[in-house]
């Protein structure tokens, strides 16, 4: 009787086990690039995370990023995205320091 | 006007110099009159430095996207035949082209105005970069439009379209997202 409650139990913890965490793929350009020393690192979320609880993550990671917090921008999928935007399994997140093209 | 239409965008890799000749046989047409275009080149001083070269690099899938949502807008501003675009990556020296925009269309006004507005757009909204080299030091540079613009691409603003707005009784451009509907008086507004 034991080993099948056991059993019920540990089924219920594989059903009821979901991904909690998302895994994300991180650009550094230009200025990122040095501050971090890395062009892109995969980075792991928890599940429902935003791109700025990305970007708090990766300032935890490389303190330095905080000098160009205030400027740059960031894109979520090759567009520029709201910080509030949510990331999702497999998402590519670029930190975009200030452009200089033309 | 329809937004599809002849765009030629192209980022080139490291020590590929742009052949203007190539674009503007593309976008030559008999039915045009004008073709306009836009050179941006290396200069040899910034602030009385001596400028050795210029070295670019871009986000190169979203600079494209992002110079295609630029023809579009432009494309719906006026009435415009065909786009080419280029824009060099890796070191671009001193007297070099590092982008070129050209632009034909039926008539003069179209072609020129476009032009003005595709350089204003790159240099304000698309992922590339290019440090300055000096003698003795280099520095990446920051575009002003960038940073006049940067409120609305932190809200995820992917371009701005432009109108007249000649109900206000003086020629002002205005230049409305079409996101998030936020209008702001252009950069290119006369009186």
């Amino acid at each position: 009787m034991d080993v099948v409650a056991g059993e019920h139990e540990i089924k219920n913890v594989q059903k009821g086990g979901e991904d909690t965490s998302v895994e994300i793929k991180v650009l550094f350009f230009a200025r990122a690039r040095d501050l971090t020393g890395l062009a892109d690192m995969p980075l792991v979320v928890s599940s429902g995370s935003t791109a700025n609880d990305c970007l708090d993550k990766l300032i935890s990671r490389f303190p330095t990023l905080e000098e160009i917090r205030g400027c740059m921008v960031m894109a979520l999928n090759e567009e520029y995205t709201d910080e509030s935007a949510i990331v999702k399994d497999r998402d590519e997140l670029a930190i975009i320091p200030p452009i200089s093209g033309g | 006007m329809a937004n599809e239409g002849k765009n030629l965008i192209e980022i080139l890799e490291e020590n590929n110099p742009i052949d203007i000749s190539k674009y503007m046989n593309y976008v030559h047409s008999q039915q045009c009159g004008a073709i306009a275009t836009f050179s941006g080149t290396t200069r040899d001083a910034f602030q009385g430095k001596t400028v050795v070269e210029l070295r670019y690099e871009a986000y190169v899938p979203m600079a494209v996207r992002c110079i295609e949502s630029i023809c579009s807008f432009a494309r719906s501003s006026w009435s415009l035949n065909a786009i080419a675009v280029a824009h060099r990556l890796g070191p671009v020296p001193v007297g070099e082209t590092s982008v070129l925009i050209v632009i034909s269309a039926v008539h003069r006004a179209d072609a020129l105005d476009a032009c003005k507005y595709v350089i204003d757009e790159i240099k304000a909204s698309v992922p590339i970069w290019k440090k300055e080299v000096y003698a003795n030091g280099e520095v990446w540079k920051e575009n002003s439009e960038f940073l006049e613009r940067r409120g609305e691409l932190k809200k995820g603003c992917c371009g701005m379209k432009m109108f007249d707005d000649q109900d206000l009784g003086f020629f002002a451009n205005f230049l409305v997202c079409s996101c998030t509907g936020i209008v702001m008086p252009s950069l290119l507004s006369s009186l």
